[in-house]
């Protein structure tokens, strides 16, 4: 660490930077390692590989249904619990979250007991002759399932510290709940909301283990790329890391896309919002 | 600071190589093991299949019984994620694979010290979900349609085998999912989403009264062997002989055949 | 055609009744707390109030008590709100956010953008239709917003504190904008500042911890403050007690002692006779200027003598402004220089009798 002169003072010790160093590496390295792994030579023939392009058509296609999925039941879950008060709300954003931390297997089990056979709502289902098990639709609802909360999160972040003043004043202006909701409230968490979607569909992307325990896998109907990298790792090691760099590449693309237009989280955007509350108090002079 | 530096790096690197499974964690802790207790006890590191956890658990501890002072330390994991972490350099003294193919990964690479031998066989059967509510009687009706099969991925060992059964029976299987192990199939029969699944004689019998197994004649065709063999690395030959022989001996070969395994080649 | 209003919020101790004419500007003051925003935002429909009964131009807003339960929600009530901070929509161009009220009402694009282009020229801003909110400066912003709000046609206009979050410069030219465009509405305007109340509105209302405190024509309330904060306003020493036959026997409370008798002249147009009023609550009002600072008690002619203790010296104008026992004496710095006045010291206050005015509150 040396003192360059542009920089203003940081009073950052060396113990914390050398630290930082070694967090920086505790990410960078394994990627690395990947990178320094592919088999160049071969790796065109590799990630074009019938079923390696299956996968990826597949994991695309899920994750862009479950993103979708994502929105149009995330953002009216956002907008309530960051906006209403009802009874075990907070059980309820707490309950919401769970998939962020749950091992994904667990989520598949819980899955399982819900949409399988035996589940919960199977019965129904079954009455319904509505198959969910084995079928791309259990990937979508398995990534949906992990994904939701990403959405849910940033924006009720984005919701909650916009605050409700625009809603009010347009509402006094004649706007019926419904316009507002078009025309004020979706343009202003609309960067929110981008950087939800791109979150969630980055999870998507990387669902593994609720999809293998609930969906299954098997070549263009449930085998998304990474249940098509942990097959490949047992015959081919060189394929599995082909397509473990494909899936680090998109993987750097949406993050890229979400944080990097800004250098910092989309979930804020760039709209800066009055601080003073609408409803309450008035200036101290 | 600096010396620390690169041995955490390292150790990094190591992790990084082993990456991506969930079994990696365990040589990790098998290999701070030895040096807790070096000047008393000996260690001696078994990575075998996930298959054998019942029977080598059990070996394990008749085997501390007769060699008091030698603690057995057991990594159990997908025989393809053992080889890779022996090849990437895991210390384990004696290596117990499900097939023939990931032995011949780390045969390859010169880190098996003499000729594995095989102290195990196991077959397929058909695994239905308790009450067998498919009413399945043979390998035949595996093709039925609207049946819904799950069999293991033909990458795999048993999809390798099940690949081979059907082929020699001349039945064409339609799974709804290919699994990436035999405890993915079973969880699926278990759980009563699929009406059949494909596994080892063995897998069906630890899996208790939760599923029936129904036996069928095509599974000779495709028979499976477990070979066992000590790994150059190890640090105490005699005790991974001595392993080795429990398991190719009347006692070890005993409490196999009560886990559902076929008598290995003597 | 007019605006009536009484709800009850318990929660804030909030319980007002007022009413408005056709054209009536209601300047609503009070200290912080008082419940101001409470009574925009219970009118403007945001809070909804325990109980009460508002109606506006034939419409009622909220009709709450037991067994009724009449309620209209905020975007079918026509009281359009404008606050301290503009809230333009971030997203829309000035223009937009003007026909954002039109729009909203279901006039057709076209028309809406004619009408947000009248309602921007009338506050002076056509030149900014094309511009984002975040290219506006805030007097900019509160004007596009004051032709958002107007665009709107309210029946009752909401104004809260427009003028506070300007900077010193564009407050005049908005408040003088507010003053012609408030010409024949109904509105009801909150402020701190007493300018406003006496350029923009025909009455105060003066809120004091949930309740109305003082109600009256603008100058009145100024002339006469009836309430503490009303005499603050207009500048006045405000002292409170029983009214006898010569002035007032003091109530005690803001730093000033109890039972002392101020003499003045009673102030009552509507009832001559002195000795009737004599027992009941009144005020003895008297400007800082007519105070006098003495060291020593001195007695002359009719005259009200406080012993003080100062507490603060700060420049009012080019006098001295002298505070102390709840009361404000100004005087010139170089008497105050010659009293060698400084906090803590013990002094005395004294008035002249025929500078107090007396009059039951």
């Amino acid at each position: 660490m040396t003192f360059r002169p542009r920089q203003p003072y940081t009073g950052i010790p060396r113990w914390v930077s050398g630290l930082a160093v070694l967090a920086a590496l505790v990410v960078v390295l394994p990627l690395v390692a990947i990178v320094a792994r592919v088999n160049w030579g071969n790796f065109i023939p590799l990630i074009t590989s019938e079923s390696a392009l299956e996968a990826l058509g597949l994991s695309l296609r899920t994750s862009a249904a479950s993103t979708l999925l994502c929105i149009v039941l995330g953002v009216p879950l956002a907008l309530v619990l960051a906006r209403a008060s009802f009874p075990f709300q907070r059980l309820l954003r707490s309950l919401v979250l769970l998939p962020l931390v749950l091992p994904p297997v667990v989520g598949g089990i819980a899955l399982l007991y819900t949409f399988g056979r035996q589940g919960l709502l199977g019965g129904t289902l079954q009455v319904l002759g509505i198959q969910i098990a084995f079928s791309t639709t259990a990937v979508v609802l398995a990534q949906t399932f992990v994904a939701l909360p990403f959405l849910v999160v940033s924006l009720e972040g984005a919701l909650r510290i916009g605050g409700q003043k625009y809603e009010a004043v347009a509402a006094t202006l004649g706007a019926s709940p419904g316009t507002v909701f078009r025309r004020v409230t979706l343009p202003l968490i609309l960067p929110g909301l981008a950087s939800g979607a791109v979150l969630s569909f980055a999870r998507s992307l990387g669902e593994f283990g609720a999809t293998l325990t609930f969906a299954g896998s098997l070549q263009g109907v449930t085998r998304t790329l990474p249940l098509e990298i942990y097959l490949q790792r047992e015959t081919d090691p060189d394929a599995a890391v082909a397509l473990s760099l494909v899936l680090v590449a998109v993987a750097v693309a949406v993050v890229a896309l979400a944080y990097g237009r800004t250098g910092a989280p989309a979930g804020r955007g760039p709209i800066q919002r009055p601080t003073a509350p609408l409803t309450t108090g008035g200036s101290v002079r | 600071m600096k010396r620390t530096l690169i041995t955490v790096a390292s150790a990094m690197m190591l992790a990084a190589g082993l990456a991506g499974c969930a079994g990696s964690s365990a040589p990790a802790s098998t290999a701070g093991a030895p040096s807790e207790n070096a000047t008393e006890a000996k260690t001696l590191t078994v990575f075998a299949a996930a298959s054998l956890k019942s029977s080598f658990t059990g070996l394990a501890e008749t085997f501390e019984a007769q060699h008091p002072g030698t603690r057995v330390s057991l990594s159990f994991a997908g025989s393809s994620d053992l080889a890779t972490q022996i090849n990437q350099g895991a210390p384990a003294d004696v290596f117990a694979s499900a097939d023939t193919k990931n032995m011949d990964k780390v045969t390859g690479t010169g880190l098996v010290d003499g000729e594995p031998r095989v102290f195990a066989t196991n077959t397929l059967a058909i695994a239905v979900p308790a009450g067998n509510p498919a009413g399945i009687t043979g390998f035949q009706d595996l093709a039925r349609d609207g049946l819904r099969l799950v069999t293991c991925a033909k990458q795999v060992p048993c999809g390798a085998a099940t690949a081979t059964v059907a082929d020699k029976a001349g039945v064409t299987l339609r799974p709804v999912s290919e699994e990436n192990a035999v405890t993915d199939v079973l969880g699926k029969v278990i759980s009563g989403e699929a009406d059949a699944g494909l596994v080892y004689v063995t897998d069906v019998k630890s899996a208790g009264d939760k599923v029936d197994s129904i036996p069928f004649p095509e599974a000779a065709s495709a028979v499976n062997s477990y070979p066992i063999t000590a790994l150059t690395a190890a640090k105490d030959k005699e005790s991974a002989k001595a392993f080795i022989d429990l398991v190719l001996g009347s006692d070890g070969q005993q409490v196999l055949a009560k886990a559902g395994f076929g008598a290995g080649v003597k | 055609m007019s605006f009536s209003f009484r709800a009850a919020v318990a929660e804030r101790h909030f319980d007002v009744s007022l009413a408005l004419g056709p054209t009536e500007t209601v300047a609503v003051m009070g200290p912080n707390g008082a419940g101001k925003s409470t009574l925009l935002s219970t009118i403007a429909g945001l809070v909804r109030p325990d109980t009460g009964q508002a109606e506006l131009n034939g419409r009622t807003l909220f009709h709450l008590g037991p067994g009724t339960h009449q309620w209209t929600p905020p975007h079918r009530r026509g009281t359009a709100l404008l606050a301290q901070e503009p809230l333009l929509f971030p997203h829309l161009t000035a223009a937009d956010n003007v026909a954002f009220g039109p729009r909203s009402a279901g006039v057709p694009a076209r028309r809406a953008r004619d009408i947000a282009l009248r309602w921007l020229a009338e506050v002076e801003a056509e030149d900014l239709a094309g511009r984002r909110p975040t290219g506006l400066s805030g007097g900019q912003a509160q004007r596009v917003a004051i032709a958002r709000a107007l665009a709107a046609d309210p029946g009752l206009l909401l104004l809260d504190e427009p003028m506070a979050a300007l900077d010193i410069h564009s407050a005049p030219l908005l408040r003088r904008l507010l003053k012609r465009v408030l010409e024949g509405r109904q509105a009801i305007i909150v402020t701190h500042d007493v300018l406003d109340a006496l350029m923009l509105a025909d009455r105060v209302v003066v809120l004091e911890k949930g309740r109305i405190a003082e109600d009256g024509p603008t100058r009145e309330v100024l002339e006469r403050p009836r309430s503490l904060f009303a005499a603050g306003l207009a500048g006045l020493n405000f002292v409170t007690g029983t009214l006898t036959a010569a002035g007032i026997r003091t109530a005690g409370g803001q730093g000033i002692a109890r039972d002392l008798e101020i003499a003045g002249h009673l102030e009552e147009p509507g009832e001559p006779g002195q000795a009737g009023a004599a027992g009941l609550p009144g005020a003895a009002v008297f400007p800082p200027s007519a105070v006098s600072v003495f060291l020593t008690d001195a007695h002359g002619s009719p005259r009200n003598s406080f012993p003080v203790e100062v507490t603060e010296l700060e420049p009012h104008g080019d006098q001295i402004r002298v505070r102390g026992g709840g009361l404000a004496a100004d005087i010139t710095p170089a008497a105050s220089a010659e009293l060698g006045l400084a906090p803590g010291m013990p002094a005395h206050f004294v008035v002249k009798s025929a500078a107090v005015s007396i009059y039951a509150t």
